[in-house]
Parts: structure tokens; sequence; C-alpha cells
């Protein structure tokens, strides 16, 4: 029985929509934690760890999301674990989001000049001091664009989820055609309300790089 | 409670994975290829005039890079043939992976273009050059020095993207890997074994970048040490 | 037959007018030094004599071309008429030879071997010779500027626009662009130079305009000019200039 596509087919987009979104949080809060500590780890820890992190970043960034994504689903059944779909996308999304914000936030820490590590150090200050009132609030401001551009990068990543039937905004959008056979007003809806969520974001951080500059992470 | 990872049941299959490797670097090329042509023509149209092209191009941008490639590729697989025009698999996940690097591609080369002085483009036209050849001799080699780090970061990540479009059984290699996972249940080692494969790949076109870098920006003598960082920032999966 | 005239233009950015009715003939062989404060039109006068800038009005005829507000072949008039600018430009991705060969190659068709030889001959000219494998960032701010002056006479001008040239350098390497400047005008090219350098302008040049508002205020022969300034405001001018 072909349904046909109204306002109810739009409520159940908007419905799997809050999914899309508390993936993204979970991902932005887990992989931001992970990301900074990584960070910092990579630009002051000692050198294995340096380089254990920068391998774990090197190798995340060769590797496309969806296998990420497949393999924390279908493949940790060894731990005698499965995952639902939700664990499973907040998992693996969570991994890449820290080796890329990870990445980012490394870079803006480094591009604090030297000079002002020295000067932090000439008045006697700690690391945690340091860090806490010279470093972090500099590395913060310089970060504040990148950092919203990678935010849509998220929202973006969780539609792979679809293929592993996680019901975010994706999948409910093939459920949905499957049900009237509309795919094009379907998938429209559905990436208008992607844009919807991702443009507003994209503008900021646009304005907040001061625009001219494109980096990957819009 | 144990489990052993055999890999023999993959490694058996060993030929379907070169075959998708192969359709994966067949699809990557096809679409990095004409997104960057598309990126080039749409960052020109951009910073010439007239303006309403200029808007246009900026219209595509911003709706490409604010969706996901898997609904891009979606409403072009399922949502053209509304419209008469039903494309193949393979043929719709090229065109959707080329627009949307299309989209990235523009504004990544608009950078390497507005970074270029005014002041050369001017002792270009002084010497009689025209405003093609100003681009071809004097515009060119500067700029993509100024972009290449994110340039080659985008295509690796198209590189990696081509996997989304396993989601209409295109061919390429998480298709392949997917068949293979369903034939023996061994999926962690599947998509570990498919993982290592895209690492393979994504580490070979690095360092073919980087040797592309060495050639397009060499100096006659070598001076001083080159000032590329070939390290992508960071990026976009979908 | 004048190598220069420009006939009565008018030039405005948006509101501003920048040049109001200047007029100017300059003889082949002759040398012209324009002098004058910031804002009083002389680098704007220069970039409109290559079409740089676009004039509103009146007419320029240089070395055969005509420039009007509405026409003008400036791909060809740019093959007979040379600009060095203050900022050097070289192009920082191709040596000093390169930088020199490639306007002749790739406008005026010429097979390589040919643009070589003329890039030897410029380069010897301006004393630069050993220097035609480097890159511009190897070189001093002087020899950069002499490098561009010759990569101009390689496309054989007949007139040479200097548009503050030596502004940018620090003083030690003004000479040696100055002295290169020096004998192009003594082999006879047509030459008009947009300077700072009072004591070149007094030697070198035949004649000195003094613009001021965006006119010609004053013109006269150059040991004149400055010695015997007609008008208060240059002699305000050269007053503030030694200073």
């Amino acid at each position: 029985m072909i349904k046909s596509f109204g306002w109810d087919s739009v409520e159940f987009l908007l419905f799997a929509t809050r999914w899309t979104l508390l993936l993204s949080a979970m991902t932005f809060v887990l992989g931001g934690i992970f990301g900074l500590i990584f960070a910092l780890l990579r630009v002051l820890g000692p050198r294995p760890v340096q380089l254990l992190i920068a391998g774990y970043t090197q190798l995340i960034q060769a590797t496309p999301l969806l296998i990420l994504v497949f393999i924390a689903f279908y493949g940790l059944s060894f731990l005698g674990l499965y995952f639902p779909p939700l664990i499973a996308a907040a998992i693996s999304l969570s991994m890449y989001t820290t080796a890329f914000l990870g990445d980012i936030w490394r870079g803006c820490i480094e591009s604090i000049p030297r000079q002002q590590w020295e000067a932090a150090d000439a008045l006697a200050m700690t690391l945690p001091q340091k860090l806490r009132y010279v470093i972090l609030p500099q590395a913060l401001r310089i970060s504040l664009g990148p950092t919203v551009g990678f935010m849509v990068q998220i929202v973006k990543n969780t539609s792979v989820t679809a293929l592993i039937g996680f019901v975010e905004l994706t999948r409910a959008g093939q459920l949905l055609n499957n049900m009237t056979f509309q795919p094009f007003a379907v998938f429209m809806t559905v990436a208008a309300i992607y844009f919807t969520i991702c443009y507003p974001l994209s503008f900021i951080s646009q304005r907040l790089k001061g625009s001219r500059h494109v980096g990957l992470a819009h | 409670m144990a489990y052993e990872m055999q890999f023999g049941p993959i490694i058996a299959h060993a030929p379907d994975l070169l075959q998708g490797a192969i359709s994966t670097l067949s699809l990557s090329a096809q679409s990095i290829a004409i997104g960057v042509s598309i990126g080039l023509c749409c960052a020109v149209a951009r910073t010439e005039e007239p303006r309403l092209l200029g808007k246009m191009v900026a219209t595509y941008v911003e709706v490409f890079r604010n969706t996901p490639l898997l609904v891009q590729l979606f409403l072009i697989y399922f949502g053209l043939p509304l419209i008469g025009l039903r494309l193949t698999a393979d043929t719709s996940a090229v065109f959707a992976i080329s627009l949307n690097l299309g989209a990235y591609s523009t504004e990544i080369i608009r950078a390497g273009l507005i970074a270029i002085p005014k002041t050369q483009v001017e002792a270009g036209l002084a010497l009689g050059m025209s405003r093609l050849q100003v681009v071809r001799h004097i515009v060119l080699i500067p700029a993509l020095r100024v972009i290449y780090p994110a340039l080659t970061g985008q295509l690796t990540l198209t590189l990696l993207g081509t996997s989304i479009a396993s989601a209409i059984s295109a061919t390429e290699l998480t298709s392949a890997g997917s068949k293979i996972e369903s034939a023996n249940f061994r999926s962690l080692e599947t998509f570990l074994t498919i993982a290592a494969i895209y690492i393979a790949l994504t580490l070979a076109f690095r360092f073919v970048y980087w040797l592309i870098g060495l050639w397009l920006f060499r100096r006659k003598r070598p001076p001083k040490p080159s000032l590329i960082a070939d390290i992508p920032a960071a990026g976009v999966a979908a | 037959m004048s190598a220069l005239r420009i006939s009565n233009i008018q030039k405005f950015f948006g509101p501003v007018q920048v040049l109001n009715d200047v007029s100017l003939d300059v003889e082949p062989s002759e040398v012209v030094a324009v002098i004058g404060r910031s804002g009083s039109g002389k680098s704007t006068m220069l970039r409109c004599i290559n079409g740089l800038e676009r004039i509103q009005k009146g007419s320029i005829e240089v070395a055969g071309h005509t420039i009007t507000p509405s026409s003008g072949d400036l791909r060809a008039l740019r093959k007979d008429v040379g600009i060095v600018f203050q900022s050097y430009n070289l192009f920082p991705h191709l040596t000093v030879e390169e930088n020199i060969m490639l306007a002749p190659v790739v406008v005026k068709r010429m097979r390589r071997e040919e643009a070589r030889e003329i890039a030897a001959d410029v380069l010897g000219r301006v004393g630069l010779s050993e220097k035609k494998d480097a890159y511009a960032d190897e070189l001093s701010g002087g020899q950069q500027q002499r490098v561009a002056i010759a990569r101009s006479l390689a496309m054989r001008p007949k007139v040479m626009l200097f548009d503050e040239v030596t502004s940018a350098l620090d003083p030690e390497l003004t000479g040696e662009v100055l002295k290169t400047m020096e004998e192009l005008a003594k082999a006879g090219m047509t030459m008009i130079l947009v300077t700072h350098e009072m004591g070149f302008a007094r030697q070198v040049a035949n004649r000195t305009v003094f613009m001021h508002h965006g006119r010609i205020w004053e013109q006269g022969p150059s040991a004149e000019m400055f010695t015997a300034p007609k008008t208060p405001e240059l002699r305000n001018f050269i007053a503030s200039s030694l200073k």
C-alpha cells in the first residue's frame, strides 16, 4: 500500500532528526573530550605517546568513516558484545571525530608562537597555569572557526549510520521512500533539513575564520 | 569465548578484493577529474563577473557542502529517474561524488586565486599577455602551491568517500567487502582487511601527491628547502 | 612625430577626480621626470599610458597606438610600451632568465633559443648576467628591480615607463638601479619616470613635469625647474623634499 507524501511524512522525518542531533551532540562531546586530550598529549607528551597519537590520527584519517562504523557494528562480536546501532555509531563516529578535532586543535596550539610559552615561563608559571591562562585561551580563539566548521561534518557524518540501520534522518528518508515511492520529495526534504542545520553553522564558521581562508573543515 | 580471527577465508577472496580496489581507484579517478574541473571553472566564474553567475556558483557550493554525500547520492540515483534520467549505480556514484568534490574544490581553488597579489597579474598584463596567458603562466603554479595541502587532502577524502557508494551497490571496494562478509560472516576480519586496503591506497596516493608536488614546484637548482607541508588539515567524510 | 602624446585626459576613481585635463607631449629619446606629492596623480597618469587604468575623457597616442575612453588595443600597445613597477613584481616561481623569456615566448611567439639570446643581452645590459639561474627570493631588492627592467627591455619597447622604481629600496641599493636607468637614457630610450629622486631627475631627465592636484602645474628643462621654480607650489614641494 503506497502511502502518500504529506505532512505526517515530514513529521516522521523531523522526529528522526532528533536522533541525528542527539548522535551529533554525543559525537561532539566524546570526540571533543578525547580530541583535546590527544591534542595536548601530542604537543606536550613524551615522544612515544606523541608517535602513538600521530599513528592513530593518520590511520583513522586514512580509513573511510563507513568502514569504521561497520567494524564497530558488525565486527566486535568477538567481544561477545553486540552494540546496538546507536552505541556502535557513537563509538565509531567519536573515534573519527577525535582524530580530526584532535588534529585541528593540535594545529591551533602549535600555531601559538614560541614566545608566548617563553613569556609564561619567565613569569614562573607551572604547566597547567601556562595552559589555562596563556596558551589555551589563545588557541581557543583560533580554533573556533575550524571547530564550528567541523561540527558541520559531524552532522553530515551521522548520515552514514543509516547503512547500519540506525534510524536517523537519512535512514528515515530511505524508509519513507520505500513507503511512498516519492524519492524526489522525500530526499529533497531530507536535504533541506540537513541544510537548515548545517548552513547556519557553516556561516558562523566562515565569519569566525575571517571568511577568506579555506580549509577542508569548512 | 576466545575468538580467533581467521583471515584465511578473506584472503581466499583476494581477486574480488583486488577488483574492488581497482574499481574504487577508477571511481575516484573519474570523480576527481570531473570534480576538479568543475571546481576550476566555478572558481574562475566566481572571481570574475558577472554577478549572477557568481551567485549561482555560490548557491551550488553551499548546497553541496551543507548536505551529506549519501543524500546527494540517493537523490541522483532514486530521484532523477522521476524526470526520465535513469542512471546506473556506477554512473550515479561518479555524478554525485564529482558534484560534491566540485563544490569543495571551488572554494579551495578560489582561495588559491585570491592569494595571488593583483600586482603579479598587472605585471603580466603590462608585458602584453592576455588574461588567459596570465592565468596559465603566472597565476596557476603559485596558486596551486598555496592550496596544495588542502587540495590533496580533499582528494584523499574523495577516495575514502567512494565507500558511500556501496549504499547503492556501486562497483567499488566496500561493496565487494560487504559481499564477502555476507558469504562467510567473518565481519571483523573482512572489514579490517578492507580498512587496510583503503589505508594502503591512501598512503600510495599521498606518496604520488608528494611526488607530483616535487615536480610541479621544482626549482632548477635546490637552494632552499621546499615550503610545502603536505599534511592534510581536517576533513569531510560524507 | 612625438613618441607620446597625452591629450586632455580626465580620470575619475568613482566621484573623485584624479586627473584633470592633463596634456603632455614627449619626443623620441626624450627623458621626462614626473614629480609631485602623493595623490597628485602622477602614478595614475603613468598607468593610464599603458592602459592599466582607463581614462574617462581625452586620448593617448603612444608608439603609434591610440587609447580613448572606449577603444584601444591594449595588448598591441603593451608590446611597445614597457613599465617597471615600484614593487618589481618578479614571478617567484621562475628563474631570472625564465622571467625575462616568458613574454617574448608567449606574447611574441618567439623561439626559445631566440628569446634566450635576448635575455642574455638585456641581462648583460643591466649587469646581472651571472644571476640568470637565480630565483627572485635569492636577489636583493636592487637586483630584483634591475631584472624587472631587463624583463621589460626584452620586449624591445619604444617607450619605457618607471613608476617610483626606487621608492621601495634601501638607500644603498638605489644607486645601482639609477645607474642602469641612466645608461638606458644615454642609449636613447624614450623614458617617463615618476620619481622622488630629485637629484636623478635633475641630472638625467631632459624635462621635468611637476604635477599637483591632478594637473600639470609646471614643466620645463630640468635644470631650470629646480633652480628657478616659477610657482609657489613647486617651490614648496622642492623645499619640503630637500628636508
